[in-house]
């Protein structure tokens, strides 16, 4: 156990070592344009330019100028955005809009487990009937229909039908229910599907149709049995679905303007501010890294049947 | 039942003769992989539904640019005639702000996202085939990919996808490349394991006993027993890339605003949709027309290829 969680660990953090030198070494690679303000960009001449890029240290040799980075990372400082908002500390703007992204996350998650969960046992137990239906038909439309047009559609309609205002503010509570409900209704999906597929598989294997024959309660079987074993492969991805919250939805934060890291992340990529969208970029990859990481940990506690020392790890495809 | 309704007659007690091909055919059983899939596929009326919707719209959007006269990037001067909506006579789904006949830009569009979708699903499902099963085959390159696998699978993929497109110049090809760098390997994994299981069934050992290269192993051997999953994982994937384009023209790293695709229909229609609410709704039925039906399609002959589901 405790090598298997050593070798885990020091997986990940060969994985986040990695993405860190790549995506500082690919964003080399952009137009040096992305670390002008605009107006400085325009009044500066072609020497003042470089003078300014010198400074700022984007012409240095890539290896210097990533060690630099790196030293300045343990040093907790993230670097200065550019275009977003100018000279800011990054770590600052982080602080500042973590906290909206980590709220509007943790309740989505919450309503999309608890609903999730209970729309796929409902699927589940009483398959092919008329609530199968109708939960198929939800999981195909939020999974096959781009989830921009149909968030869109909602913020819309819904807001106008019940008259709730059409964007996040944020002494409105009412304006906030609407972004949770968003950022929910795909993972809702996601539960469900996997939690009914797994159930539906439970169901057939043979010890749980012994048990039933010899005259258990099916309820009894359901929920001791069937639900304990079609869990476990959930349960892994719930670390990651819950640090990732901090990354907030990128399309549900734009739309509704709520001033989260996702909708940073999306303005930050139409100003071309180079440092805030690498940073962004690597805290989202450092999240997920480290929730797949803890899941793959809670699943091998969660989950007696897992033998440790080299044996495969089931993945389920998200 | 049936048998017990039968008259009886004398000639059923008749003496039978002996029939060698009667005795071989009762003792060899009919069951061909390919038919009982496509007959259980074929058996769902939506199915066979889905599959003409896909035909009927994908011939119509690849046919429509060569025979129709009207140009989706022609801006009509006449203020009169931007913003027609379908009912002012502004042609079938109206016109835009611009005066461009929404009809055409749709079906333009529906042909642009659909050569995207059908070559990402390509690429990606050929790499994604191709380096599973020798994942899965060559014990040598298990190690090595298990490993590219475990860096790439944690980061999440659309971060992935929004950084390689931010690098690389928008366009019809970085959504290409982006999708792919981001797919394949989710494929390979899934290929591989499939492959796992057969690595070292008896026909596999006789090839390898009998000195079969490689190449012909994978390629008579191996590749036939993905030919469903091959099938399903392409016809998942086409919703996807319709669905990342959309989403990479929100964040502005989509196709540039020239090309006529859904994705940049749909960003366009999102921002006029309070007026002209009918720029949105025409081309948002014709995707959501698309992705469902490759949705569904693919769910229904994953179902079907499955021989749990063989009768």
């Amino acid at each position: 156990m405790k090598t298997y969680i050593l070798k885990r660990l020091g997986q990940s953090f060969l994985t986040v070592a990695l993405v860190v030198m790549v995506v500082f070494l690919l964003l080399r690679l952009m137009p040096t344009s992305g670390y002008f303000e605009r107006d400085d960009y325009i009044n500066m001449d072609e020497a003042a330019r470089t003078e300014y890029l010198r400074t700022l240290g984007v012409l240095d040799n890539p290896f210097v100028a990533f060690g630099k980075f790196v030293a300045g990372l343990s040093r907790g400082d993230l670097g200065r955005s550019i275009s977003v908002y100018p000279r800011t500390q990054i770590s600052e703007i982080i602080a500042q809009k973590a906290p909206y992204s980590l709220a509007f996350g943790l309740s989505a998650i919450t309503i999309s487990i608890v609903v999730g969960l209970w729309l796929g046992i409902a699927m589940a137990n009483h398959k092919d009937k008329l609530i199968d239906g109708l939960g198929t038909g939800y999981i195909v439309i939020v999974r096959a229909i781009p989830s921009l047009i149909y968030l869109f559609l909602i913020q819309i309609w819904v807001s106008g039908l019940l008259g709730w205002p059409m964007i996040f503010y944020e002494d409105q509570p009412v304006s906030w229910i609407l972004p949770v409900i968003s950022i929910a209704l795909s993972s809702v999906a996601w539960y469900a599907i996997w939690l009914r597929r797994f159930m539906v598989d439970e169901e057939n294997k043979d010890y749980i149709k012994f048990a039933i024959s010899k005259g258990m309660r099916r309820k009894y079987v359901m929920t001791r049995h069937v639900l304990r074993n079609a869990a476990v492969p959930i349960v892994q991805y719930l670390p990651a679905q819950i640090l990732l919250t901090i990354s907030g939805s990128l399309v549900v934060e734009s739309i509704y303007s709520i001033p989260g890291l996702g909708g940073l992340l999306v303005y930050a990529i139409r100003q071309q501010d180079n440092p805030l969208v690498q940073v962004l970029v690597l805290l989202f990859s450092v999240l997920g890294v480290f929730g797949v990481f803890l899941g793959d940990v809670l699943m091998v506690l969660v989950d007696p049947r897992i033998k440790l020392a080299g044996t495969e790890k089931r993945k389920v495809q998200a | 039942m049936n048998t017990m309704m039968t008259e009886i007659a004398p000639a059923l007690f008749a003496r039978a003769e002996m029939d060698d091909a009667a005795a071989e055919r009762s003792g060899f059983s009919q069951y061909s992989y390919w038919r009982s899939t496509f007959r259980t596929f074929f058996k769902s009326r939506l199915s066979i539904l889905l599959l003409c919707i896909i035909v009927v719209v994908t011939l119509f959007s690849f046919l429509y640019p060569l025979v129709s006269s009207s140009e989706p990037n022609t801006v009509n001067l006449d203020i009169e005639s931007w913003n027609m909506s379908p009912s002012q006579g502004g042609g079938i789904f109206g016109t835009d702000a611009l005066g461009r006949d929404m009809w055409a830009r749709t079906w333009y569009g529906t042909r642009t996202s659909l050569q995207l979708a059908f070559i990402i699903a390509a690429l990606d499902v050929g790499l994604g085939v191709l380096i599973g099963m020798l994942w899965g085959y060559v014990k040598a390159l298990d190690r090595i990919l298990t490993e590219l696998y475990n860096v790439l699978a944690n980061v999440p993929q659309t971060v992935l996808l929004i950084l390689l497109s931010y690098i690389l110049q928008p366009g019809f090809w970085t959504i290409i490349v982006a999708m792919c760098a981001t797919g394949w390997i989710g494929i390979a994994r899934f290929v591989r394991n499939r492959v796992l299981t057969i690595r070292d069934a008896e026909y596999n050992v006789a090839s390898r006993c009998l000195g079969t290269p490689l190449g012909r192993v994978l390629g008579k051997n191996v590749l036939p027993y993905l030919a469903s999953l091959i099938i399903m994982e392409a016809a998942l994937t086409i919703p996807y890339s319709i669905g990342a384009e959309v989403f990479l023209g929100f964040i502005g790293l989509g196709l540039p605003q020239d090309t006529v695709s859904l994705g940049n229909l749909v960003n366009l229609g999102k921002n006029n949709f309070m007026i002209y609410p009918y720029q949105l709704i025409w081309p948002t039925l014709i995707l959501a027309t698309v992705t469902v039906s490759f949705y569904i399609a693919g769910n229904k002959f994953a179902d079907a290829s499955d021989p749990r589901n063989h009768v």
